[in-house]
């Protein structure tokens, strides 16, 4: 295990030794104690390493993050694992707004509750979060999936494109050209497959599962009052 | 017609209006005949105060030139020296700007990094991501961090010479755009991530940060990912240039990009094009003085774009301020854009050459802004690499030619107080005399 003191070494240099460390590395564990709500923590990882950050952190922490298992032991600021490609990151308490914005890819796990925008964009990525999700979240998602184990805001999945969104509580209201859809077995599994993977006992034929009614995807001129 | 009719009365002429001109007119028919606006590509077609308003008064016996063809005058310029540990230097002050593969073909990419490298400047990917074929034949590449993300990957992030974060574009400050699903082949639609032949709309604003404080640490996240080793620019529309300018400073640029609204885009409403933003020739003295407020003019470098077309574009540019331009619409003309041999397709599809500006239909016949497989072929990429070298130098030997003239042995030393305004217009914007005066509107002094 490598302890890192953020307060003490400085993000730079922080940043600087997790992207050092090749696919083959041993050194595997890192530990980042006094996080202290920095920016920027453990952005662009690029190995199979596991890095737990002891605390709450500010914006972007795990941001483009490939390969890497991230935990933090907090709460994290706006964008957390924006952009993410492949690997874990694992929030023990809340997230605030844009989590896994545009995310291409890997899980991102929320086990509080996430604020406005979760999943903005998201490009391909899995979120899944025990919690519930603020206003307009998954907002123009492309791709992935978005599961919520508690309740989504206003304007869940606006403009949305091919991301399928599944909620297990009450969504205040949908967004434009959002619609519920049917669940069929091939959903159930994918969502028996990414609970398990975060760990959440909800069952998956609890959830309503909603994505694109696919009106807006050509313009039209009487669609106009949609947008 | 008659000047008179049978009864010997005179006729009177008949008078075209002046607000509803035949233009006007057939923009409404074609509004109520469809119901959607009209989405084009390019910047403002409007005439606005220019560069063209501005000149050069030459040495005189206050100033002696430099001999054309002996005597040296340096082009060089180097941008993100500022933080980055690797900042970007160009032979020559005039870059290619951000056009995506996607509103480009592939060939057409590649032509442009073929061109800008023979001439030793750099080029900027656009939305949609970067493609082998920019990457490769482009050694210095600007990678465009823009709201839609589409096709942005940290791999690509690293492999660029410089980062530039897209805030604006002067065709359509506050605006996205729209790839039209003809477009959208198979190779664009996997790069974005999305189904074949939809509409694709691209962000008017970043996802993941609004104002200038998340600017800040959204700069130092490229930074940390990147370990500080490539510039960051910040590009923004002409709508605030002194605010937004002092904003992107703070906020840890290392370059401004600075765009008016005769700056082109692939595609978006001609109503946001014409009527949103401001001219070129008025953005870049506030851009200017705001970084001389700040102390950081020459530290933080501008470089300024928008209907830059010539080397006297260029001379002028830099003689207000900015430390090199782009271009983007000259480039693709230089390519093969608008070509008169091609003016029996243009009259096809009810255009003519010089007008055409559907390049968001995928129909160009010059095989430029296309994703169609046989018009791509009509187009060279190593034949258009050429041109565009061609262009470049040309631009820049006209550049050279004016600086000389004014006496300077480096493109940087030119200076406002090198030219006059033809106009009270220009004279204001860019702040320099109205010819045969000591004046302009503005000046510091002068009560008016």
């Amino acid at each position: 295990m490598q302890t890192f003191d953020l307060e003490e070494n400085g993000l730079r240099a922080l940043n600087e030794a997790l992207h050092a460390q090749a696919d083959d590395t041993n050194q595997t564990a890192w530990e980042i104690v006094n996080a202290k709500g920095s920016h920027a923590i453990a952005v662009g990882l690029d190995a199979p390493i596991e890095v737990t950050v002891k605390g709450s952190t500010g914006y972007y922490c795990a941001g483009m993050n490939k390969q890497a298992t991230v935990n933090i032991h907090g709460s994290a600021g706006p964008g957390v694992a924006e952009n993410m490609m492949s690997g874990k990151v694992v929030i023990e308490g809340d997230a605030s707004q844009y989590a896994g914005a545009t995310g291409h890819g890997g899980l991102l796990v929320i086990k509080g509750n996430a604020a406005s925008r979760c999943g903005i964009s998201m490009k391909g990525i899995n979120i899944v979060v025990h919690g519930n999700i603020g206003h307009m979240s998954a907002f123009m998602a492309q791709s992935g999936n978005l599961v919520v184990c508690g309740d989504a805001g206003d304007a869940l999945g606006d403009s949305c494109y091919e991301a399928r969104l599944f909620v297990r509580g009450e969504v205040k209201s949908l967004g434009a050209d959002c619609e519920k859809k049917e669940m069929r077995p091939e959903h159930i599994e994918i969502l028996k497959d990414l609970l398990e993977q975060a760990g959440s006992d909800a069952k998956p034929e609890e959830f309503t599962r909603y994505g694109s009614a696919r009106n807006l995807y050509n313009f039209d001129v009487d669609n106009s009052g949609a947008y | 017609m008659k000047d008179i009719d049978d009864n010997g009365i005179p006729h009177t002429t008949p008078r075209q209006s002046a607000t509803f001109s035949n233009d006007i007119n057939s923009d409404i028919r074609r509004a109520a005949a469809t119901g959607i606006y009209d989405i084009r590509g390019g910047g403002a077609k409007r005439k606005v105060p220019s560069f063209d308003d501005l000149l050069f008064l030459g040495a005189s016996i206050s100033r002696y030139p430099l001999e054309g063809y002996r005597e040296k005058c340096e082009t060089k310029v180097t941008l993100g020296t500022r933080f980055a540990k690797n900042p970007i230097e160009l032979d020559i002050p005039i870059t290619i700007a951000g056009m995506s593969f996607g509103a480009l073909s592939g060939p057409a990419k590649e032509a442009l990094g073929r061109g800008a490298d023979a001439a030793g400047t750099s080029t900027t990917t656009g939305d949609g991501g970067m493609t082998p074929e920019e990457r490769g034949h482009s050694s210095k590449l600007v990678y465009q961090y823009l709201p839609s993300r589409y096709g942005m990957n940290p791999d690509d992030l690293r492999k660029a010479d410089a980062i530039e974060v897209v805030v604006g574009q002067g065709a359509k400050p506050g605006g996205g755009g729209m790839l039209l699903g003809q477009k959208i082949s198979d190779r664009v639609a996997e790069m974005r991530n999305l189904p074949k032949g939809i509409d694709q709309r691209s962000a008017c604003r970043h996802p993941d940060w609004t104002g200038p404080d998340d600017l800040e640490i959204k700069i130092l996240e490229l930074r940390e990912i990147t370990d500080w080793k490539v510039p960051i620019y910040v590009k923004i529309a002409g709508a605030r240039p002194y605010f937004d300018t002092t904003l992107a400073v703070k906020a840890g640029a290392d370059v401004v990009v600075l765009d008016g609204m005769q700056g082109g885009t692939a595609a978006t409403q001609d109503v946001f094009i014409e009527h949103v933003g401001q001219p070129t020739l008025s953005i870049i003295r506030p851009a200017v003085q705001a970084l001389q407020d700040l102390g950081m003019h020459r530290e933080v470098q501008l470089v300024l774009s928008g209907g830059i077309r010539s080397g006297a574009d260029v001379a002028k540019a830099l003689a207000l301020g900015a430390d090199a331009v782009a271009i983007g619409t000259a480039a693709l003309i230089a390519l093969g854009d608008n070509d008169p041999k091609w003016e029996g397709e243009y009259n096809k599809l009810g255009t003519t050459t010089g007008a055409y500006d559907d390049w968001h239909e995928g129909r160009d016949p010059a095989g430029i802004t296309t994703q169609d497989p046989e018009l791509m072929a009509r187009f060279d990429p190593i034949e258009g690499g050429r041109r565009l070298r061609n262009y470049l130098k040309v631009m820049t030997l006209e550049a050279q030619t004016i600086a000389r003239a004014c006496g300077h042995n480096h493109m940087h030393n030119l200076e406002p107080e090198d030219m006059v305004a033809l106009t009270m217009e220009a004279a204001a914007m860019a702040r320099v005399p109205l010819a045969g005066t000591e004046w302009w509107p503005g000046k510091p002094g002068t009560g008016f």
